[in-house]
């Protein structure tokens, strides 16, 4: 057995003990062939940690009333007791920022560096979504950009206006992004594509498409416009416009919108670029939680094994994770959904077992995992998928039969619940096909498209709404369409496409007079 | 590469203006938990913030989601005995058991129903006391000039020593060090020219009787210069202070209650909660405010606050006994070019029949002329006896100082408070 020397005991720190703490983390995450950016590590107050939780882990944002809300809610929540503060909270840049909290314990500090600065960090640094889609060079000075473009905004054209832009913005931020598209890997076609985009956006100044149609007082029809059937030149064909269905919403409002002034066409571009920028995380929660949760266990048994930690800091670091990778089932009070900490830590730990002790079944199952080199497996697993396609590949049955997983389907056309699959057998595979499909955005979020903008009549927007099985869209949309509204400036339409191809439900913003009523 | 940042010291209430903002946007909600607040709670607790709700329904940001129908699979952990193909009645109509994860209930924009908050006191007190302000509070600031403080106001040659400016003093030494020194400097660099030419002579043609004298020049040139002093009593600056005129900044407010027989302690609740109002009030718009508390029934006595609130007496009524005390301590303690006066009088307005004349003539005469603004709350359901009718006449004379209005039950405390001090145009 190791000689202990642990680097500290107790549970107060000091700098000099974290920076110890960190060098030997350092080594070891080395060791795991852990790349990750330099770590800025900074040591805040409680008050300044709900600040940044406000501020959705961004260290400078545009001013919103959204995240004072958000703000009360964390320090109503921190008052109660209700939520520790403290676990992580790390930024998805270059330096990667990660936050220790003044009133942890020497334990916790360890925990966090582990946990954030090794784990997510190597995460944001790997992982192809992320490697793809942001850019964390320059992601903090984009938010300062923001800020100050937001700031001077509001001196001119008012905090209101300006507010209830925003206001609208937010409600379509889920989609402003490019979900199929990638921007390309490589630098100087990026840039190029860049300067298409702002070239677009020059042209969006003078849109030929709307210089043709008069102004007219809102609620009027346009002064001689051709009626329905009576259109013998063919003015009103030429096709549809957007030839093809458009899924970014907002950038579609930023490059169509026809009564935008050019400061609120930047606004939403600012809204859509950092929506952008946390699309990956909204992908890939288990996968990123799952990740820093296991390199957090493996470093800090690490450092227990190297003897550089005491018992008693090992023992209060074994309760807290336990704590949070516990995954409380579905009919106790606790439950709140799948714990993405619990699926992923269970997952990854899965794959290591995989490689090293493999079962008949694993090779049944994962022939390519069982008995590879656990590293290097963990590794292509981390940089190559994102949550959905992460439980297809690697959900076990032994993790399926560790956290007793089931499957319930809930059809409003029957009047139970039925049972469809449970941990055995018969089961694994439709389990791990419906929690994959669980953490799908496009099955979480309603399938919303423009399909068409009446650029020759009315000028009306009208959106399709793809249904999948059958799930009409929340009540939500009225608000959503009357922000959409605003920013379009005519007409909004909702059109609900139904599972056979069919038209569904229309909804109209302004609320046609019968509706109103 | 790792490096470490103590931000401990740095700004707290970053998200200050997001607070803000958030408090403006549903300032009408929040008045309204505000204005509910006032009224329940207790007297001694106004010095702390409040807990606010919101209905949620109002605040959401809506975005698109699915709507309750349609058919779902949803993954649950912890599966005890299910198996499958069993078949379940749906838990409490719909929704399914998908627990918070997607939040079922919330795509209804009525999840939960209730969002929480807490105000701090200041944002607390900010709501009760929005839109109103202290009437006259400019004059007093514009007339009354009694009040002085010091402020600097440049150097002065003379002063005490605890006042010396170091560094002007030492400048202007310096400067007539250089100024006297000149001119003996010159003549010494011109004597010692002349000794080096005269040096410099074939020994021959030198004279020595020259030589001398210059020799001696220098000497007592140099010793000139020695001697001039390295500062003199003429060189000392003193930092200058003059007296300048004031607003005055203090208040004091007059509580004065009927405490006779017909008071009872709800009635004494009542105007308690409304002095607390004015307090609280003045003390936001002065840096100090001292309370003055009278109580009356035939005679009048200025007691302490506790004594104030919670002793019983009984007997009749004489509202003049209070003025006089009132003229009184005002006279002795409080010069009004010092203190802006303030008297809150709350009575069930009742009084001694002949009385209520004297009470007008008590107010016209001697107190208004040196009061910033008199309130007058009456607690009572009843009809107005003399001593309302011959406010009245007091209102009528000082529209701008004097306020009276009725209050029948606590609720109507903090509109009764608002009316009275609210903004008026600027006229």
């Amino acid at each position: 057995m190791t000689r202990r020397k642990p680097i500290a005991t107790g549970s107060d720190w000091n700098f000099e003990v974290l920076e110890a703490y960190e060098r030997e983390l350092a080594r070891l995450a080395d060791e795991y062939r852990l790349d990750t950016y330099p770590n800025q590590i900074e040591i805040i107050t409680t008050e300044q940690m709900m600040d940044a939780y406000a501020s959705v882990g961004m260290p400078v944002g545009y001013h919103h009333w959204s995240f004072g809300k958000q703000f009360l809610a964390v320090e109503q929540a921190y008052r109660r007791g209700q939520m520790g503060l403290a676990y992580e909270l790390v930024i998805n840049s270059d330096p990667c920022i990660a936050y220790l909290m003044e009133e942890n314990t020497l334990m916790m500090q360890v925990l966090v560096m582990a946990h954030a600065c090794y784990g997510h960090n190597s995460f944001f640094k790997g992982n192809y979504l992320f490697r793809t889609w942001t850019d964390a060079s320059s992601i903090v000075d984009y938010l300062v950009f923001a800020r100050k473009y937001v700031a001077e905004c509001e001196q001119r054209h008012g905090v209101t206006a300006v507010e209830q832009l925003l206001d609208a913005c937010h409600a379509l931020q889920n989609y402003g992004v490019d979900r199929y598209k990638r921007p390309s890997p490589i630098s100087a076609e990026e840039e190029a594509r860049r300067q298409t985009e702002r070239e677009e956006y020059l042209q969006a100044q003078v849109n030929t498409l709307w210089r043709t149609i008069p102004e007219r007082p809102a609620g009027e029809a346009l002064p001689g416009l051709l009626l329905d059937g009576e259109d013998p030149l063919g003015l009103r064909g030429g096709g549809r416009y957007p030839p093809e269905p458009q899924e970014n919403l907002l950038y579609f409002i930023e490059k169509n919108a026809p009564l935008l002034a050019p400061w609120q066409r930047e606004i939403v571009r600012i809204v859509r670029k950092l929506a952008q920028y946390f699309y990956p995380q909204r992908q890939t929660q288990v996968m990123n939680e799952g990740w820093a949760s296991f390199w957090h266990y493996t470093l800090m048994n690490r450092l227990y094994d190297d003897g550089l930690v005491d018992e008693g800091l090992i023992l209060e670091f074994l309760q807290s994770h336990t704590a949070v990778v516990n995954q409380p089932a579905f009919d106790s009070p606790f439950y709140s959904g799948i714990n993405p900490y619990a699926l992923g830590f269970a997952m990854f730990s899965d794959i290591k077992r995989m490689c090293e002790a493999p079962t008949d079944e694993d090779r049944e199952w994962f022939p390519d995992t069982a008995g590879a080199n656990w590293l290097d497996t963990v590794h292509f697993a981390m940089r190559n998928f994102k949550d959905e396609s992460f439980i297809q590949q690697f959900l076990s049955p032994k993790v399926i039969r560790d956290l007793k997983l089931f499957t319930i389907i809930d059809d409003d056309q029957d009047e139970m619940l039925e049972v469809a699959a449970i941990h055995d057998e018969r089961g694994y595979r439709r389990v791990r096909d419906a929690l994959a499909t669980q953490y799908a955005l496009s099955v979480r979020e309603p399938n919303i498209q423009v399909y068409a903008a009446d650029i020759r009549g009315d000028r009306s927007l009208t959106l399709h709404h793809v249904q999948d099985s059958r799930r009409p869209l929340g009540r939500s949309v009225y608000p959503v369409l009357r922000h959409l509204h605003q920013l379009w400036g005519f007409p909004v339409r909702m059109e609900s496409i139904m599972d056979d191809d069919s038209l569904g439900r229309r909804i109209q913003w302004p609320l046609p007079d019968e509706e109103t009523k | 590469m790792t490096y470490f940042i103590d931000r401990r010291a740095n700004a707290k209430h970053k998200s200050a203006v997001n607070r803000q903002r958030f408090l403006d946007r549903y300032r009408t909600h929040i008045k309204r938990s505000v204005e509910e607040a006032v009224n329940r709670r207790s007297i001694t607790d106004m010095e702390r913030g409040e807990k606010v709700s919101i209905p949620a329904r109002d605040i959401s940001e809506p975005v698109f989601q699915h709507g309750p129908g349609g058919k779902r699979t949803i993954v649950s952990p912890g599966n005890k005995e299910f198996v499958e193909g069993d078949r379940l009645r749906r838990p409490g109509g719909g929704g399914g058991g998908s627990g918070a994860g997607e939040g079922g209930a919330s795509n209804q924009g009525e999840g939960m129903d209730e969002f929480a908050f807490t105000l701090s006191r200041e944002e607390f007190l900010d709501f009760v006391f929005d839109g109103l302000e202290l009437p006259h509070l400019e004059r007093k600031a514009l007339v009354d000039l009694d009040e002085v403080r010091p402020v600097r106001a440049g150097v002065s040659r003379d002063g005490v020593p605890a006042r010396m400016n170091i560094v002007r003093s030492m400048r202007e030494a310096y400067a007539r060090r250089i100024a006297m020194r000149a001119p003996i400097r010159r003549a010494l660099r011109e004597a010692r020219e002349a000794l080096d030419m005269e040096e410099a002579k074939d020994p021959v043609l030198r004279n020595p009787a020259r030589i001398a004298e210059l020799r001696a020049e220098i000497k007592r040139l140099e010793k000139r210069l020695e001697s001039v002093p390295f500062i003199d009593t003429y060189d000392l600056r003193y930092n200058n202070l003059v007296n300048q005129p004031q607003p005055s900044s203090k208040a004091v407010m007059f509580c004065v209650m009927d405490v006779s027989g017909s008071m009872t302690q709800a009635h004494k609740d009542i105007a308690k909660r409304f002095f607390l109002l004015l307090y609280l009030f003045l003390e936001r718009n002065y840096e100090k405010v001292e309370l003055v508390f009278v109580r009356h029934h035939t005679a009048a006595k200025e007691v302490d606050e506790e004594e104030f609130f919670y002793s019983r007496e009984t007997g009749g009524t004489i509202v003049s006994s209070a003025l006089t005390l009132v003229d009184e301590i005002i006279t002795d303690r409080y010069p009004p070019g010092q203190w802006n006066l303030y008297v809150a009088q709350a009575s069930d307005g009742d009084n001694w029949d002949d009385d209520s004349v004297n009470c007008r003539e008590q107010l016209v005469k001697s107190l208004m002329p040196r009061l910033q603004y008199y309130t007058y709350v009456e607690i009572t359901p009843h009809a107005h006896q003399a001593l309302w009718e011959e406010y009245e006449a007091v209102a009528d004379a000082f529209p701008d100082r004097f306020a009276m209005r009725q209050i029948v039950e606590a609720g109507d405390i903090y509109p009764v408070f608002r009316e009275l001090f609210k903004r008026r145009a600027a006229h």
